[in-house]
């Protein structure tokens, strides 16, 4: 359930930081009475900020020419799409019964997909889940990432002790299993689709702490970051105007295959009965599709089927995102 | 420096680092137990089936449970050091007892998986490596981009459709054929059997993970200076992929492997919940659904150990193979 695992994010030093000090021009250091003698830098700036943009530029195109990225995107929005199609389509609760049972897909034209065991509409539950599952994958990553950079930010920035104490923390919460760990927090906090999505988050949140930890050691060594810290710039300025932007492109890269991880882990904890009972989800409709395997298998199948397409799209997505931002890894292939 | 003063420094250094951790673990554990819905003394009032406040509050005192938060968590503490993980009103047997019974199910079906990841990552990732760019490269990168987006619950149920309701071939669920009187290797056997679809849906994951590993680290290794030199002296291809490229690749996926420990357990959890295999993961689920908390927090606390343990032995194992290893740090 560790997808982000497979993700290896090879190197750290990819162009666009070579040398970035300020994102606009007017956040430069204010040329007042004191910092008369510099303002040289605002030049190099403007250059600097222009060669950036280009940077961006190729990174997307390279980003779109990959195919497999492509295909992702397309799917990845037909899911959305319909995650966001299903209110408007079938307005009424996918629990409930609209028709007789087990009919099987293609049976009946107003259920293009069939019924289950209970009558219900699975056309209506998958679109219905795939608004669970992109919701609870997005918040829970979301939620994860903030943990994880503000974290990762601190120990990486600052060394010391707190780095040694917030180290301890990551690797307390790497040890344990985290899929142990995720059912234990639904199973104690009562299975609703906040304390799933949490849940998810507090399991998720180490690796980012420790992906950012190591960038910002990396990055808080470089000559800019020792200029801005010369100029007399704050703690938090540097930390998120100079070291983080420069940390983005393996957060980005990670954030794609965390979505996909979440979707996975949500789904196998409804699968297991640790769902929102009252929201339909592709999980629980597996889990309740696997007692009637023998006889009507599409009802296990289909629901399966929409958790294996969404998770490929977005790992294509991160594969193309890796290749994009780390040029390095690119040319390997 | 001697590989027995390499190991033993190894060794030291894991164990100070492995202190901090479990206390930490512990302590989790402990304040888990207490966010946890009713205490022990609900479970025995329920058990009992009539309770008065008077016999609760009686309960809670024989228990320890009026006591400050820290005297509590010392107890907590003082029982675990006597292996002491709490009684399961549910089982009817204390909690250690009750995993030490589960224990060598999940290990053996994790294991089991592990290797058939590893050999199987490995072949598909040479195979990649050899044909970089080709098309055979191209498929097997697709299967095992399939590979790792398929839940592991999911392609078990599937795994079972085909290969039990369909063809009848495997058993779907248990690990032994039960009320057989074999004996010797046609034990093994059966439980071979048994072994296939949940250790395969287990290990598909893993292996995509691998497959892509050993692909990237034989590409790596395919540009270097020896491997240039034995192809010049005369290799053959065959050697030269197995002998010269793979030993080297090996070194990252063995560091993955180790990691993967935890991962794969929360595998094994639901796993086995779909082949009914009578191990760790069985027994959480089961806990879950009688939210018998003490079972629960017990797996965490045991499985977060095991993956203490299994950390030590891949550091203990590269300080074995690498020379560099223990050395440098």
């Amino acid at each position: 359930m560790k997808a982000q695992q497979l993700k290896i994010y090879s190197g750290s030093e990819n162009e666009i930081s070579a040398g970035t000090p300020e994102l606009e021009p007017d956040a430069a250091p204010v040329p007042g009475s004191r910092w008369t003698h510099i303002h040289a830098p605002d030049a190099r700036t403007t250059a600097v900020a222009d060669a950036r943009r280009q940077g961006r530029g190729r990174e997307l195109k390279i980003f779109l020419s990959n195919p497999n990225a492509l295909f992702g995107i397309v799917v990845l929005a037909i899911i959305a799409v319909a995650a966001l199609l299903a209110p408007v389509l079938y307005p009424g609760d996918p629990l409930e019964m609209v028709a007789r049972p087990f009919l099987w897909p293609g049976q009946n034209a107003a259920y293009p997909l069939g019924t289950d065991s209970m009558g219900r509409d699975v056309l209506a539950g998958i679109l219905h889940g795939a608004w669970i599952s992109l919701t609870v994958g997005i918040a829970a990553t979301l939620l994860g990432l903030g943990v994880g950079v503000t974290v990762g930010a601190l120990a990486g920035y600052f060394g010391g002790l707190v780095d040694d104490l917030l180290v301890k923390l990551i690797e307390i919460f790497q040890t344990i299993p985290s899929f142990v760990l995720l059912v234990v927090l639904v199973a104690i906090a009562q299975p609703t689709t906040t304390t799933v999505t949490t849940a998810i988050a507090i399991v998720s949140w180490p690796t980012v702490a420790r992906l950012t930890r190591a960038e910002f050691r990396a990055i808080r060594e470089k000559d800019y970051v020792l200029a801005a810290r010369s100029l007399g710039f704050g703690h938090a300025r540097i930390i998120f105007r100079e070291i983080l932007p420069n940390a983005l492109p393996p957060l980005i890269v990670t954030s794609s295959v965390m979505v996909a991880s979440a979707i996975l882990m949500e789904s196998a904890l409804s699968f297991m009965g640790l769902g929102d009972p009252n929201r339909v989800s592709w999980g629980s409709m597996i889990g309740s599709g696997r007692d009637v395997i023998r006889t009507a298998w599409y009802l296990t199948a289909l629901p399966g089927l929409a958790i294996v397409f969404t998770v490929l799209a977005l790992n294509l997505i991160g594969d193309g995102l890796n290749d994009a931002l780390n040029p390095r890894f690119s040319e390997e292939r | 420096m001697s590989a027995y003063k390499r190991i033993g420094r190894t060794i030291r250094r894991t164990a100070i680092q492995a202190v901090p951790t479990v206390l930490g673990i512990v302590i989790l554990n402990f304040f888990l137990l207490k966010l946890a819905p009713g205490d022990a003394a609900d479970v025995m009032a329920a058990e009992a089936g009539s309770a008065t406040v008077e016999t609760m509050a009686a309960l809670r005192e024989r228990f320890g449970l009026d006591n400050p938060i820290l005297v509590q968590l010392a107890n907590y503490l003082n029982n675990l050091a006597h292996f002491s993980l709490g009684f399961s009103p549910r089982y009817g047997m204390p909690v250690a007892d009750l995993i030490g019974q589960r224990l060598p199910g999940t290990l053996t079906l994790m294991l089991v998986a592990l290797a058939i990841a590893i050999v199987v990552g490995l072949v598909l990732g040479s195979l990649m490596a050899v044909f970089a760019g080709r098309l055979p490269d191209r498929l097997i990168s697709i299967i095992s981009l399939l590979f790792y987006s398929i839940p592991g619950f999911w392609i078990g149920l599937m795994l079972i459709l085909l290969f039990s309701v369909k063809l009848g071939w495997l058993p779907s669920g248990g690990d032994s054929t039960i009320g057989s009187r074999l004996t010797g290797l046609p034990v093994l056997l059966d439980r071979a059997r048994y072994m296939i679809l949940p250790a395969t849906s287990l290990a598909l994951f893993y292996l995509a993970i691998y497959a892509r590993l050993t692909r990237a680290a034989m590409l790596e290794v395919r540009s270097q200076d020896f491997v240039r030199t034995a192809r010049a002296k005369g290799v053959s291809p065959f050697v030269l992929t197995t002998r010269h490229m793979l030993r080297n690749a090996l070194v990252p996926i063995t560091t993955m492997a180790g990691m993967h420990f935890g991962g794969m357990l929360g595998g094994a959890v639901v796993v086995e919940t779909v082949y009914s295999w009578p191990g760790l993961g069985r027994l959480a689920f089961e806990a879950v659904m009688a939210r018998d908390f003490s079972v629960l927090l017990g797996i965490l606390l045991l499985s977060s150990f095991l993956v203490i343990i299994a950390n030590a032995a891949v550091d203990l194992l590269q300080a074995w193979l690498d020379p560099r290893i223990g050395a440098s740090r």
